[in-house]
């Protein structure tokens, strides 16, 4: 008799907890359009064609990520279903394929849409649909600004906190320096200069003797490069993109000019920068990194590249390794996984924003260690440290501690 | 002229010389045409109306060049450039002027007159390839013209400005997009009238007669330098206003969206539509817009590979474009009628 109470006892307890559990987790399921039990819809703009289509293997290497990721079940045991669209970076297209997006396949957010112009033409948009325009894939610092745009942010370090932290490194290592600065006169190269001018405070108007813009027409920099010289600077802030960059240090090798050279982020790479432009000629230039270069030898052996590499062997055979744009699209597309799983059964627009915003000391595994990524309703700037490095043979060294700069749009 | 530009002038003649006549649709298509572009709206979603919205947009700068090429023989490759200061002049006066967007348009429409004039002064001296070349180099510059510092303060740079979307007037329950779209279809109805008439009248006769024949026209007493000038200006007039309404529609402009690849997509819109017919500048545009649309749907990596097979189908089949595709439906009606 006992025996039985207890086997019924036992039983009745089981259906009172799953009848609990079914009218909570019923209960708990709320889904804004784009999200049901057993998929998630998720929009995307790449350019895929134009004269940025070299950024568009970024997409290519999100939809290969989310492949894998639905193979091995899903988030919460919903699929995604990943719809990326061709704007050839061309502001008109990116509106009109972000409307296709919200309003015809209806997807629950738009993740990822890269480049500065075409996010700019649609911020006002997605803000007024209330659709989250998520980890935008866009250094410019105007997209943390969670008072006035609440449903878009960005993802990588924004271009101001780069030169701020240089910056800071200047005033602490070399207060009297002599500054000349190179920059590419468009919106990227002015937000760093921006940055730079904020981080010296006070002090830049003395600090920096020579300012140099220019055009991404021009055939050769050489030209500046002589005229920087000649201004007896001591301390060189190079802000050019890739082609550019490979010339400035040639150029300062061969004029013979040896200041402390700074060198942005978007140039960093050993591959298509350092190599070209030599390696000797490349010593002791400092610059700030955020993802592990997979060029570098140094990570040869780390877990979290290991899995890089695999994943890419595995899902995305075709894709160029070595590419800037695939560890970037692999990075970010863990970070809108956690977000997703963090939801849990509440897939609303509001929640994934919220979910978004509360992201605590989360790591991907190709983020240099130490570097975390922490958000909150007043900061939408998910990486916002850096850690600065030295170029010495053959690969950069990480020296110092990770900085931060939070800076808002 | 040099002996070689005889030859070229006298093998084939770069466009074809349409009569007036064949330019335009009958008045009852014309009517069933505006009856279904009233109405349809009324039962499709907004993203549709969008699109219908840019379709008439981009038809009304395709039917600008084709007032240029089909009515007064000149090419143009720079058309994206008068896009472009048609849809800054809006955007400038409604962001920093805070003026009324309808009111934006007829300045457009004169600032875009005033600068297609002056352009079309030194290019008078050219003509077939070498016109297309200079204006061609108009529309590379453009974008560069709009990033420079001393404008920025009003252009906003490469950042670019943000428009705001006007709001249906007099309290109408109908939405943002809804209104523009009616907006946009009456301006292009005005326009295409205007378009119709301008090609019926003295001046119409004297783009063609240019167009077919520049020395016989100037012996006939016709004003080359001042029509093919006149038809520049008009041209880069509807042009702007095209351009005004589309940064109304996009609520944004930016020197990365008027490039020369927008140029290239009017130019293909108006062969598409077939050169010289007015209504086809409509079917051009949905070209421009729905065919990229479709390549990419069937190959992403290969969109652009699809579309050339797809363009090159056209003119291939039907090298007259949309025209000759209304010619043959006409024949077949006119066919089943006698049965």
């Amino acid at each position: 008799m006992p025996a039985v109470t207890g086997k019924l006892a036992a039983a009745s307890l089981a259906l009172a907890l799953i009848a609990a559990s079914a009218s909570t987790a019923s209960a708990q399921k709320k889904y804004d359009t784009g999200a049901t039990d057993t998929e998630i819809k998720i929009g995307n703009i790449m350019p895929y064609s134009g004269p940025a289509s070299a950024y568009g293997i970024i997409g290519r290497t999100e939809a290969a990520y989310f492949k894998k990721i639905n193979e091995e079940g899903g988030i919460n045991g919903r699929k995604i279903n990943f719809i990326s669209y061709d704007d050839g970076y061309s502001p008109p297209k990116t509106v009109e394929q972000a409307r296709k997006l919200v309003e015809s396949d209806e997807v629950l957010l738009i993740f990822n849409s890269l480049g500065t112009p075409p996010n700019s033409a649609i911020q006002k948009y997605m803000n007024s649909k209330k659709v989250p325009q998520l980890f935008v894939a866009t250094g410019a610092t105007k997209w943390n600004d969670p008072k006035d745009f609440p449903w878009t942010m960005g993802w990588q370090p924004n271009y101001q906190s780069e030169t701020q932290i240089y910056a800071k490194y200047i005033l602490k290592e070399m207060p009297n320096a002599k500054i000349a600065v190179l920059f590419q006169n468009d919106d990227y190269g002015k937000d760093y200069l921006k940055g730079l001018k904020d981080g010296l405070g006070a002090k830049a108007a003395t600090m920096i003797v020579a300012e140099e813009s220019y055009e991404t027409s021009e055939p050769t920099i050489d030209n500046h490069i002589v005229k920087l010289k000649a201004t007896g600077a001591d301390v060189f802030v190079n802000i050019t993109t890739p082609k550019f960059a490979a010339q400035a240090i040639k150029k300062n090798a061969e004029i013979g000019w040896k200041p402390t050279h700074f060198l942005n982020n978007v140039s960093a790479s050993v591959g298509s920068v350092i190599k070209p432009a030599g390696f000797d000629n490349a010593q002791g230039i400092i610059s700030a990194a955020y993802l592990k270069d997979t060029t570098d030898t140094q990570w040869a052996n780390d877990a979290g590249m290991k899995g890089f590499v695999d994943f890419m062997t595995k899902y995305f055979p075709e894709g160029d390794k070595t590419d800037g744009g695939t560890i970037v699209g692999y990075g970010v597309a863990q970070t809108l996984v956690q977000v997703l799983k963090n939801c849990g059964d509440d897939l609303t627009r509001a929640n994934v924003m919220k979910q978004a915003a509360s992201l605590k000391d989360f790591r991907t595994e190709v983020l240099l260690p130490g570097i975390k990524i922490n958000t909150s309703a007043t900061d939408f700037a998910p990486i916002s440290s850096l850690q600065l490095q030295r170029f010495k043979g053959e690969r950069w060294d990480l020296f110092g501690d990770v900085i931060s700069a939070d800076v808002g749009g | 002229m040099s002996a070689a530009e005889e030859v070229v002038a006298e093998g084939h003649q770069a466009v074809e010389a349409v009569p007036k006549r064949a330019m335009t649709l009958g008045t009852g298509t014309s009517l069933v045409v505006l009856a279904a572009l009233l109405i349809v709206p009324l039962l499709v979603k907004n993203f549709i109306i969008f699109q219908m919205t840019m379709l008439l947009i981009y038809g009304l700068a395709v039917l600008a060049l084709n007032i240029l090429t089909g009515g007064s023989g000149q090419f143009s490759l720079g058309q994206s450039a008068f896009y472009a200061v048609g849809a800054y002049t809006s955007a400038v006066l409604m962001e920093h002027a805070n003026l009324n967007y309808a009111l934006t348009l007829p300045i457009s429409a004169v600032v875009c007159f005033g600068f297609g004039y002056l352009f079309g002064k030194p290019a008078l001296r050219l003509s077939g390839v070498y016109l297309a070349l200079a204006t061609f180099a108009l529309a590379t510059a453009m974008p560069q013209l709009l990033k420079l510092n001393f404008l920025e303060h009003w252009t906003g740079g490469v950042q670019g400005l943000v428009v705001t979307k006007p709001d249906a007037p007099f309290g109408l329950p109908m939405s943002q997009d809804t209104w523009l779209y009616y907006f946009t279809l009456l301006v292009t109805v005005a326009i295409y009238i205007f378009a119709v008439n301008l090609l019926r009248s003295r001046s119409g006769r004297a783009f063609m007669a240019i167009r077919d024949n520049e020395i016989a026209a100037s012996a006939m007493g016709v004003d080359v330098a001042r029509y093919k000038t006149l038809a520049f200006g008009v041209s880069a007039a509807v042009t702007g206003i095209a351009g005004s309404l589309g940064a109304i529609a996009v609520q944004f402009v930016a020197p990365d969206s008027y490039t020369i690849t927008l140029a290239i997509s009017l130019f293909l819109g108006m062969v598409v539509g077939g050169v010289g017919w007015l209504p086809g500048s409509f079917v051009g545009a949905a070209f421009i817009i729905f065919v990229p649309n479709m390549a990419e749907s069937i190959s992403k990596g290969l969109s652009g590979a699809v579309f050339g097979v797809l363009l090159f189908l056209v003119i291939y089949l039907v090298p007259h474009g949309a025209r000759q595709i209304a010619i043959l439906g006409q024949q077949l009606v006119g066919k089943l009628r006698k049965n």
